[in-house]
């Protein structure tokens, strides 16, 4: 059964680098209505940093590509983003996930998908070689007393 | 004619591709001061993959000019910072035990804290507490 969400945006943009801090920054302001502490908010942008930079840089490594994003809120104040593109796809998702491993040479840490394991609760990463890319990653935003 | 303007077309998309990190925008601020064999860069602004190779770039000049034996990396300026960061400073590193010096982190928000936690990097690239970097402070 598929659960409506009850809110969400979605924005596409293309694989330059400039973009990373607008898909971080959109992606916090809509979290926002959520409340997150500033340190929720700050593991947010982290990984949808972390995501999108991989989209960019290694699911389009020569050429310009489409990447799309949607955040959208569910039943009990859980944030889900997906970040999706249709670039070269990941040959061995369990290869990738492991930290330090990486394809991007000394400019990459190999860090991003631990990041992104350790500062959601959830991360899911479908992909498909010449395909493309899926990575949802969910988090649950804690409901504060202050809260009304 | 028409299959030369595309041709053309291509290739300045691909240049446009690999010249992107390298275009001003929101990218990190580095400064540099030079005390003796002590070498501090201040970061400032949103450290991620946009920013990072611009980063490494000024940040290779400064070593080169500068030689230290001492490599103080001060986040007080960073906003943001993604695994980009921890790329940054195993650079830092690397060249630093090159030179026969060593680097250290100061200053860290708890935002890139939390990054370098995750990575362990303090394990490597100790951080300096409490430490004010003052003019003048006497070590």
């Amino acid at each position: 059964m598929k659960v409506r969400a009850n809110n969400y945006i979605a924005i596409e943009f293309p694989s330059r680098s400039v973009n990373e801090g607008l898909a971080r920054a959109a992606v916090a302001a809509f979290a926002a209505q959520l409340d997150p502490t500033l340190d929720e908010l700050g593991d947010i942008k982290t990984a949808v940093s972390e995501a999108v930079t991989n989209a960019i840089v290694h699911a389009y490594p020569q050429e310009i590509g489409k990447i799309a994003l949607r955040a959208s809120i569910f039943d009990g104040n859980v944030l889900e983003i997906v970040v999706r593109d249709w670039g070269r796809g990941i040959e061995n998702v369990e290869k990738a996930r492991e930290p330090l491993f990486t394809t991007g040479g000394e400019e990459r840490s190999g860090m991003g998908f631990t990041i992104m394991e350790s500062f959601m609760d959830t991360l899911a990463v479908r992909s498909k070689a010449g395909k493309g890319t899926v990575v949802t990653m969910k988090r649950r935003i804690a409901l504060r007393p202050a809260r009304r | 004619m028409r299959d030369k303007k595309s041709r053309r077309d291509r290739l300045y998309s691909k240049t446009e591709a690999l010249q992107d990190t390298e275009k001003e925008g929101d990218a990190v601020d580095v400064f540099t001061k030079d005390a003796g064999r002590e070498l501090t860069l201040t970061l400032r602004g949103e450290l991620d993959h946009h920013g990072a190779r611009d980063v490494m770039q000024r940040m290779e000049l400064a070593l080169d000019a500068a030689l230290p034996l001492r490599l103080v990396l001060d986040f007080s300026g960073v906003s943001f910072m993604d695994s980009s960061g921890i790329a940054v400073v195993m650079r830092a590193q690397k060249r630093m035990r090159a030179l026969g010096g060593s680097a250290v982190l100061r200053q860290v928000p708890p935002q890139a804290k939390r990054v370098f936690d995750t990575a362990g990097i303090f394990r490597i690239v100790p951080l300096e507490e409490g430490e004010k970097s003052d003019e003048g402070q006497s070590k």
